[in-house]
């Protein structure tokens, strides 16, 4: 199980603070997104948890220890664009992380090495619906499609934390739907905990158990610069979302959130608390 | 209908691509005429028959003091030199630029030196290396490595500069290190693009491959148009120019093939790039 710790995280490029004072406690199997205006830090955030960058004060921890300085198979990411790798066929792109990890000084795998991870590529290919593409090259799918690869290639990899940096920014909003749903269930299935950057309020709440939004608390233009941002909102969603449980929470007796309140005896979140 | 909005047909743009050609043939014909009627043995632009008996002679007959036949052994001696050169420049525009790009504490200790040697005009360089390395074959083919090997180096690091750092973040948490990522990431990519780079540099080499053949040869397309230059033989020196142009063309021609062919995923990757 995978706890990730934030603990007093600075990020200060020069004189611009641009995120302080962020703490944050992940629970193991969780699905953060991460929200707020552009500009507030939130990428910076996730680039930190990848080791992309270096926060300038405070530690981040993974089960406790210190993370990493550099980005390393732990942590999976799937960015907007640029994810999958030209220059290989849909199955090499998948099979290339199990090459890296098992296939020594030539980065490749042979003989029964090589089928067992060819298995596997495939089935993870078949579970996000690309089967039927295994030799075309990434220029050749829509936009949907590389996303789709994107998340199978990080998958394969096993990460404890999959960073998401706005991967369906750029998806129609179709297609965005089928991804979403997609998502979802990968994040049923594979032991791992999601962080995911979106500017898409509905689509966090779609996801997440938890949203998590950065701003800054002072945005007068003379205390921008020493002022960054900082976690301004921290919301569970209701009803919970349990990680390996896709039913949960949608049991016909349990009320949603907004729905009327009904006098079943069930008491609801938001309901005063029962005086008897 | 605007200018750049009319487009010509497949029959008229093939028509239209042609017509500078013609039209230089046309100028050469009529100016050739008009020189040879009043002297039938001018030698600035020669007539057809000239070239026929040039071709003829320097191309499908041997030598009478050797017995070599000219041009080819001119043109073998010549792509020798130029393809040992290039060759070489390639190899090493692959290995350095490959380390420089990746490697930041490499980029510092060379990229500033290369790119003060790439200023360095090669053909200034050319005394240096006769008195170095002698008048052989290995001076021609120094040459042509001064000359194209920097900008090859130049040219690699940024094209490896140009992919995108998500790619090598991704690579990273896939699990590569430094060396399966240059290998399985970096290199395949950067391979159709050090075709592009040769490709623009075969104009230069040709460049320095005739200078150093100018001055110092004893075989070689750019010897013998220096060589022939001194009896005004324009019936030698034009075949052998459109030779040179020809074989230009088509080395660019199959660096192209061979690029489409070994990497079938670039032309799409780089139109949707």
């Amino acid at each position: 199980m995978t706890q990730i710790s934030v603990r007093n995280v600075w990020k200060e490029y020069g004189e611009q603070v641009v995120l302080e004072q962020i703490n944050l406690e992940i629970a193991p199997r969780s699905f953060v997104a991460l929200v707020g205006p552009s500009g507030c830090g939130k990428t910076t955030f996730l680039r930190m948890l990848l080791s992309q960058e270096t926060p300038t004060k405070g530690e981040i921890l993974i089960d406790g220890i210190p993370i990493s300085p550099e980005p390393g198979p732990d942590r999976g990411v799937v960015f907007q664009r640029y994810s999958v790798f030209p220059h290989l066929t849909v199955l090499g792109n998948v099979l290339l992380g199990a090459e890296l990890k098992g296939g020594g000084v030539l980065g490749r795998l042979f003989g029964t090495a090589r089928r067992q991870a060819k298995e596997e590529a495939v089935k993870l290919l078949d579970a996000v619906g690309l089967s039927h593409a295994l030799e075309k090259y990434p220029a050749q799918l829509s936009g949907g499609m590389q996303q789709r690869l994107a998340l199978a290639q990080a998958l394969i990899a096993k990460p404890k934390v999959l960073l998401l940096d706005e991967p369906f920014g750029a998806l129609d909003p179709g297609i965005r739907g089928d991804v979403h749903k997609l998502m979802r269930q990968l994040w049923h299935e594979h032991p791992m905990s999601v962080v995911m950057v979106t500017h898409d309020l509905s689509e966090a709440f779609h996801l997440a158990t938890r949203v998590i939004a950065f701003d800054r608390r002072r945005n007068l233009p003379e205390e921008r610069l020493r002022y960054g941002a900082s976690i301004t909102n921290d919301i569970e969603v209701w009803p919970r979302r349990v990680a390996g449980n896709p039913d949960f929470g949608k049991e016909p007796t349990l009320p949603r959130r907004d729905d009327p309140a009904q006098a079943d005896g069930h008491p609801d979140r938001d309901d005063p608390a029962d005086a008897a | 209908m605007r200018l750049i909005n009319r487009r010509p047909d497949r029959t008229s743009w093939m028509l239209l691509a042609a017509l500078p050609f013609l039209l230089v043939l046309i100028a050469y014909a009529l100016g050739s005429a008009v020189r040879l009627a009043e002297n039938p043995s001018d030698k600035l632009l020669p007539g057809l028959t000239s070239f026929v008996d040039a071709i003829d002679r320097m191309a499908f007959t041997p030598d009478k003091r050797t017995g070599d036949i000219l041009l080819w052994l001119d043109t073998a001696t010549s792509l020798a030199r130029l393809v040992a050169g290039i060759a070489i420049a390639a190899a090493g525009g692959l290995l350095v630029g490959l380390a420089a790009g990746l490697l930041p504490y490499v980029r510092a200790t060379l990229a500033p030196f290369v790119t003060v040697a790439s200023m360095v005009p090669p053909l200034a360089v050319l005394p240096i290396l006769f008195i170095v390395v002698g008048l052989g074959e290995a001076s021609k083919i120094t040459l042509i490595v001064v000359g194209v090997l920097p900008c090859l180096i130049r040219d690699l690091m940024l094209k490896i500069d140009d992919l995108p750092r998500q790619q090598l973040i991704k690579a990273q948490t896939l699990g590569a290190n430094s060396w399966t990522l240059a290998i399985r990431v970096v290199l395949p990519q950067i391979l159709p693009r050090l075709i592009d780079s040769i490709r623009l540099n075969l104009g230069p080499a040709w460049l320095f491959l005739i200078s150093a053949e100018a001055i110092a040869s004893e075989a070689g397309l750019g010897y013998r148009i220096f060589l022939v230059r001194r009896y005004l033989a324009m019936d030698v020196i034009l075949p052998y120019v459109a030779w040179i142009t020809l074989l230009c063309f088509l080395m660019d021609l199959g660096l192209r093939v061979l690029q489409r062919r070994a990497f079938p995923w670039f032309e799409d990757a780089r139109a949707s790039a």
